[in-house]
């Protein structure tokens, strides 16, 4: 209990430095680090032939796509031929081309929903050429794009920024550097980071086993500072050459929530009013800049419900294990690490799936099924600080939401941050809020209605659909985790997962840019008293009770036939 | 459109058209343009269907017979409710444009030739630039400018106000409206628009609702509400083949009762009615507004810039005070001043008579015998002539003063110093002498219009800034605005001075609202983003503000601008209602769909609703009766106080937001009380 309180603390304090920096890395201000990246970006920009002019919001997404494509393009050809022996100690062959099609796409979108086994399904080339370098370019891109989508929000600059030069100034400055910071943390706890073949050795017992080696830490630090979540092995951070101690499972959560948890304080930062001096003076004392506060406290909120329902449901043990004369008193530690216990897994479940990262310390199939739920409604939410930026974006799509309803509360044509919300930003807005739960619910009942998805379900009854309805909800959300018991190796997964993801990411990315784009042509309208604030408790409260209704209501008729009604069975 | 008659929102006669409006409206080709609504009235056909063949789409079940017709009924019943509600709101209009009509339909008109025959001609026949004759008792055919006459016009079938109004050429009372009475004298007019463009048309079809479009609020509104109905389809439909693989083989009346439950119906319903209904009460104030979305700016109105001179002060010049010179007493001057004044009939001697009156606490007789000498140009004095050859005078100071000079008298040497202050407050002195002596000075003011200061308050309130314009002095600005309580004020202020302070708030990012009346302010209504012009006005102003007020009483758009709000805030608390109330009929209809497989679900069904199909339909009903329960809230509008957007927005969350969770799960659980006994009878 204790340990959570403080870890929840420590990540409350790390953000706001955090925030600061990356704040004055998107607005291209002085930052002490300056004299070294400078030059280093300024290779990249001379070598690639950058220009770095502002975007309109069309070429923004314009030239996010094709980077994307071209990486996907390259990603692709390499699992398909990593059978050559380069970096392939192991002799790993090549990649099929739909699972090579679902993974290449899955490290793209940020989910890193993995259909494959790294030990016996990726070369150390494909690991560091492909897994790697996509987890840094698809948080970099996630960053970017929510950076665009905040300039355009705060309407500063007459440009959403330049794609290229924010993807590159946030991987050199932030990403690269703690990246090599964390790794290095990592190792000296015993994370693995070599290019050896995989071991064999004798255990105590006598017996052989095959110990998998690797590029293990550098991958390990970005999967989780990208909020990526994609494991070097395939039982990821449950695997101690990934996760070994508590210590490494701290920081591990701590890197998953540092970027996404900052984007929020960034954002309060760029949308700041430029008011008086004395205003900013004011705005300076403030922990918050106050735009930021129901967003965090909102976020913040849910994440606290989900760690006290997840690890209440887990330390409440399983009864049908009990029945069978199992103790319950440590709570249910079916399928959970004796290293970590039920505080730590609860808290990293939670963790993992509200920040869409998608790495896992125990295996969510096991959760009990209340557990279970919260790690799902955090990825059908998505906003719960989801991925950097990422999770912003959403969460600025229902305030958005809110601030209409609202603004029809106190008589006005609803305003926020000085902008009309109007036919087409509500059009925007709305199409935005569809796609998640359209992607969710037509996919997971498609799942079960074919004999094809119902091939892939392992358990029977409520159970069973949760693991599709899981599934999907990992893949649209980008979140990448699962309820390993499914079979998802197939045509079928492959194909549904890779379009769910596909669309998961890019669609209401590229519709939060036009919101964004559009806002930013808006004039201005000034504020009075009469003026709907959206600082204040009030808003919190209606904005918190908006996403419930609307986000996760939704849901609820889905949630009752898969974990509800598998709690009720198990307790009655 | 007698602004005094306390309308009941509804009356015998529109009931009826509205009964028979709303089964009109079920032309699924007009319910099209209401998407929520038109997903009700499709399930109501489909379970129409259900109701003849319950195994359409392989339902089983025992009474599925009465079941589908059941649901079908209600649905059919909720459809019409928001067909009423519409219905209702058009007819009180409707009402309304069937009189304007009957006058338009017999009007003629006398047309003036070139060669000077004239000549009787139907109204409609009349084109702009024609030159008509009306003659008192005739009815004017057309909007039109007098180019020559004089005549006293009854406005009362347009404004309401049965006092005729003086007409002539030139100037301020040039235009004419068609469908007034010349009441005496003749008119000879130049009519201003084509047939079918007239002020009565456009007030006709406005009135009507059939050149309603919607406001582009109301499109926001609308695609929120689109888009809910969307998300809500994808799970139900999504939940079919759930619930098949988890062994419940749903019935299709069943999902439909819960799309409609959950798509927001309450607000879909009645959203077209509100939008009426808010342009019919800003018509009762008697203003025309040119387009819905006029009303909704005047709720975003962030400043207000109004005229001194008829919309702040009366414009006539009261008396304020009473001010002694040389050896005259207070009470010698206020005598001579009231009686001086007895038979002045202009505002300025009314005042002085009831100033006086008030002051000294004595109504002061006419004395037998008294003579009032008129005002002229030349003397530039009125007054009176007593019996015994008493002279009183009153006039400016110089007149005053060679008068009493060519009497040989001398002027007391304090009048000067009382003249002037008078002057320097903005003021007007008006002296006052009996015989050969200067009594004093009275000091008449500009008047602050009653209440006008409470209401300056309550636009502080909710954060309308005021800017009064003036011609007068800086000085005598200041004093007045200060006095009315506006924010600010531009003195000296000629046309294109309005037009730049318009402009310079715009540039803040401000909705400026303004009133104006002459030709010199039509440049200054089009700038502003809402312009109300007064009926009295050009037609110039008329044609560049975007609301006409046909009482020309300015202070108008304080109502315009707290009706435009109300508007609003009726929408987003039916919205908010609407789908607040979710979340009690998923706990209605959810265990109620999953009990007979998971009897574990009994948990979920809080309100102990007593059987499955009770509880289905009870949420439904509550969802159908709710609409004819808030058509006189969304009639009226959601009671409005000035105070500031936080405290509206808790208040408006705990009345609509909270109110909109808990009033269901009442609701439905006593509907559930009800008719459970009637569904065992019926065997459901």
């Amino acid at each position: 209990m204790l340990q959570i309180l403080i870890f929840l603390a420590v990540f409350v304090v790390i953000i706001f430095p955090m925030g600061k920096y990356m704040y004055h890395i998107t607005a291209s201000q002085h930052t002490f680090a300056d004299p070294i990246f400078d030059r280093v970006d300024n290779v990249i920009y001379r070598l690639c032939s950058i220009d770095r002019k502002g975007m309109q919001w069309k070429q923004y997404a314009m030239a996010m796509l094709t980077t994307n494509a071209i990486m996907v393009l390259i990603g692709y050809l390499i699992l398909r031929i990593q059978t050559v022996p380069f970096f392939n100690p192991n002799s790993i062959g090549g990649m099929e081309p739909v699972l090579s099609f679902n993974t290449v796409i899955s490290f793209i979108t940020n989910t890193d929903l993995q259909h494959y086994s790294g030990e016996s399904g990726l070369s150390y080339l494909s690991q560091m050429l492909v897994i790697t370098f996509m987890m840094f370019t698809s948080s970099a891109t996630g960053f970017s794009v929510a950076a665009a989508v905040i300039r355009g929000f705060a309407a500063k600059t007459k440009t959403v920024g330049n794609f290229y030069a924010d993807i590159i100034r946030i991987t050199t400055r932030v990403f690269l550097p703690l990246s090599l910071a964390i790794g290095l943390l990592l190792v000296s706890q015993g994370v693995v980071q070599n290019l050896s073949p995989n071991t064999t050795v004798q255990t105590i017992e006598g017996k052989y086993q095959d110990l998998s080696m690797g590029p293990v830490a550098a991958l390990e630090s970005i999967k989780h500072l990208g909020t990526n979540g994609g494991g070097f092995f395939g039982a990821n951070s449950t695997a101690p050459f990934e996760n070994p101690n508590v210590l490494t499972n701290m920081i591990e959560m701590l890197s998953m929530m540092i970027l996404p948890g900052s984007v929020v304080v960034m954002f309060g930062l760029m949308v700041r009013s430029r008011g008086k001096s004395s205003e900013k003076d004011m705005e300076r004392k403030r922990l918050f800049s106050r735009e930021a506060k129901p967003v965090f406290a909102v976020m913040f909120f849910l994440l606290v419900i989900g760690i006290a329902v997840c690890f209440w449901a887990e330390q409440a043990g399983n009864p049908a294990l009990q029945q069978v004369g199992l103790n319950q008193s440590m709570g249910s530690m079916e399928g959970k690490e004796m290293r970590f216990g039920i505080a730590q897994s609860a808290l990293f479940t939670t963790v993992t799936t509200a920040f869409t990262t998608g790495s896992i310390n125990n295996m969510h199939d096991t959760l009990t099924p209340i557990g279970g739920m919260v790690a799902l409604v955090n990825m059908m939410l998505n906003l719960v600080f989801g991925g950097k930026g990422v999770g912003l974006i959403n969460m600025l799509m229902y305030v958005i939401l809110t601030v209409f309803i609202c603004g029809l509360m106190v008589g006005r044509t609803p305003e926020y941050l000085a902008k009309k919300i109007e036919g087409r930003e509500m059009k925007l807005t709305a199409l935005a809020i569809i796609i998640h739960p359209l992607l969710i619910l037509s996919f997971s009942a498609l799942a079960i209605a074919l004999p094809a998805g119902l091939a892939g379900i392992s358990n029977p009854g409520p159970h069973g659909f949760t693991q599709v309805l899981y599934e999907f909800s990992s893949a649209s959300a980008n979140n990448g985790s699962g309820f390993e018991g499914l079979g998802d190796n197939t045509y079928f997964w492959n194909i549904t997962t890779g379009l769910a993801m596909f669309f998961g990411r890019y669609l209401s990315m590229i519709i939060m840019l036009a919101v964004a784009g559009s806002l930013m042509l808006k004039r201005p309208v000034s504020e009075s008293i009469g003026t709907l604030k959206t600082d204040t408790g009030t808003f919190t409260i209606v904005l918190f009770m908006v996403i419930i209704i609307i986000a996760a209501l939704t849901f609820f008729p889905a949630l009752i036939l898969g974990p509800i009604t598998e709690h009720m069975v198990l307790w009655n | 459109m007698n602004k005094k008659t306390k309308t009941n929102f509804i009356t015998g006669d529109i009931l009826k058209a509205s009964i028979l409006g709303a089964f009109k409206k079920l032309n699924p080709l007009y319910m099209i343009k209401n998407p929520v609504m038109f997903v009700v009235e499709s399930g109501f056909i489909i379970t129409l269907l259900l109701g003849f063949v319950p195994d359409l789409f392989g339902d089983e079940g025992a009474d599925l017979y009465l079941y589908n017709f059941t649901v079908s009924a209600i649905l059919l019943i909720t459809v019409l409710f928001a067909n009423f509600a519409e219905a209702v709101a058009e007819g009180r209009g409707k009402a309304q444009a069937q009189s304007l009509k009957k006058t338009q339909k017999d009007m003629h008109a006398r047309i003036l030739k070139d060669n000077g025959e004239d000549e009787i001609i139907s109204a409609d026949g009349l084109k702009k630039d024609d030159i008509v004759l009306v003659k008192s008792g005739e009815l004017i055919p057309n909007d039109g400018e007098v180019i020559k006459g004089i005549a006293s016009v009854d406005e009362s079938a347009i404004t309401g106000e049965s006092a005729p109004v003086v007409k002539e050429s030139g100037g301020d009372f040039a235009s004419v409206t068609g469908g007034t009475t010349v009441v005496s004298d003749w008119l000879k007019i130049r009519i201003t628009s084509d047939p079918g463009e007239s002020f009565l048309d456009k007030m006709i079809s406005l009135v009507e609702g059939a050149s309603r479009q919607k406001t582009p609020n109301e499109i926001a509104l609308n695609t929120l509400l689109v888009s809910l109905t969307i998300i809500f389809l994808i799970v139900i439909v999504s939940l079919y083949p759930i619930a098949l693989y988890s062994g419940i083989h749903l019935q299709i009346s069943t999902l439909i009762a819960l799309i409609v439950c959950l798509i927001p119906t309450t607000i879909g319903g009645l959203l077209s009615a509100i939008g009426i209904a808010g342009m019919d009460r800003v018509t009762r104030f008697n203003v025309i507004a040119m387009s819905g979305k006029a009303v909704e700016v005047c709720g975003d109105v962030d400043t207000m810039i109004l005229d001194k001179t008829g919309t702040i002060t009366y414009g006539n010049r009261m008396a304020a005070k009473f001010i002694p010179v040389g050896n005259a007493s207070e009470e010698e001057l206020i005598r001579y001043s009231v009686i001086s004044s007895l038979k002045d009939d202009t505002p300025e001697g009314k005042s002085i008579v009831s100033l006086g009156e008030s002051l000294s606490g004595k109504r002061q007789q006419e004395i037998p015998g008294m003579k009032s000498v008129e005002f002229t140009a030349q003397t530039r004095m009125s007054g009176i002539d007593l019996p015994d050859s008493i002279k009183i005078r009153k006039g400016a100071s110089d007149a005053i003063q060679k008068y009493v000079r060519e009497l040989g008298s001398v002027i007391p040497t304090d009048l000067e110093g009382s003249v002037n202050e008078v002057a320097r407050l903005g003021g007007t002195p008006l002296v006052v002498c009996l015989k050969e002596q200067i009594l004093g000075v009275i000091y008449l003011k500009d008047t602050i219009k009653q209440g006008l200061t409470e209401r300056f308050a309550r636009l502080r309130a909710i954060g309308i800034k005021t800017i009064m314009c003036t011609g007068d002095n800086p000085l005598t600005a200041a004093t007045i605005a200060q006095e009315a309580g506006v924010d600010s004020f531009i003195a000296e202020c000629r046309p294109e001075d309005k037009i730049a302070a318009i402009k310079a708030e715009q540039a803040e990012g401000k909705i400026v609202a303004m009133t104006g009346d002459g030709t010199n302010d039509a440049p200054a209504l089009a700038q502003a983003n809402v312009g109300i012009a007064m009926n009295s006005g050009t037609a110039a102003a008329k044609e560049a503000a975007n609301m006409v007020d046909l009482d020309s009483d300015p202070t108008k758009i304080l109502d315009v601008v707290e009706i435009g709000k109300q508007l609003l805030i009726t929408r987003g608390a039916l919205t908010t209602f609407s789908i607040a109330n979710d979340v009690a009929k998923y706990f209605a209809i959810i265990p109620a769909m999953f009990m007979a497989v998971i009897p574990q679900m009994q948990i979920l069904n809080i309100m102990v609703l007593s059987t499955p199909y009770s509880a289905i339909l009870s949420a439904l009903i509550f969802n159908a009766i709710i609409i004819p329960i808030l058509i006189p809230l969304a009639m009226r509008g959601v009671e409005y106080r000035p105070m500031s957007a936080e405290k509206m927005l808790t208040r408006n969350m705990l009345i609509y937001g909270l109110g909109g969770i808990i009033a269901p799960f009442a609701g439905i659980k006593i509907i559930d009380l009800i008719i459970t006994p009637l569904l065992t009878a019926a065997g459901l």
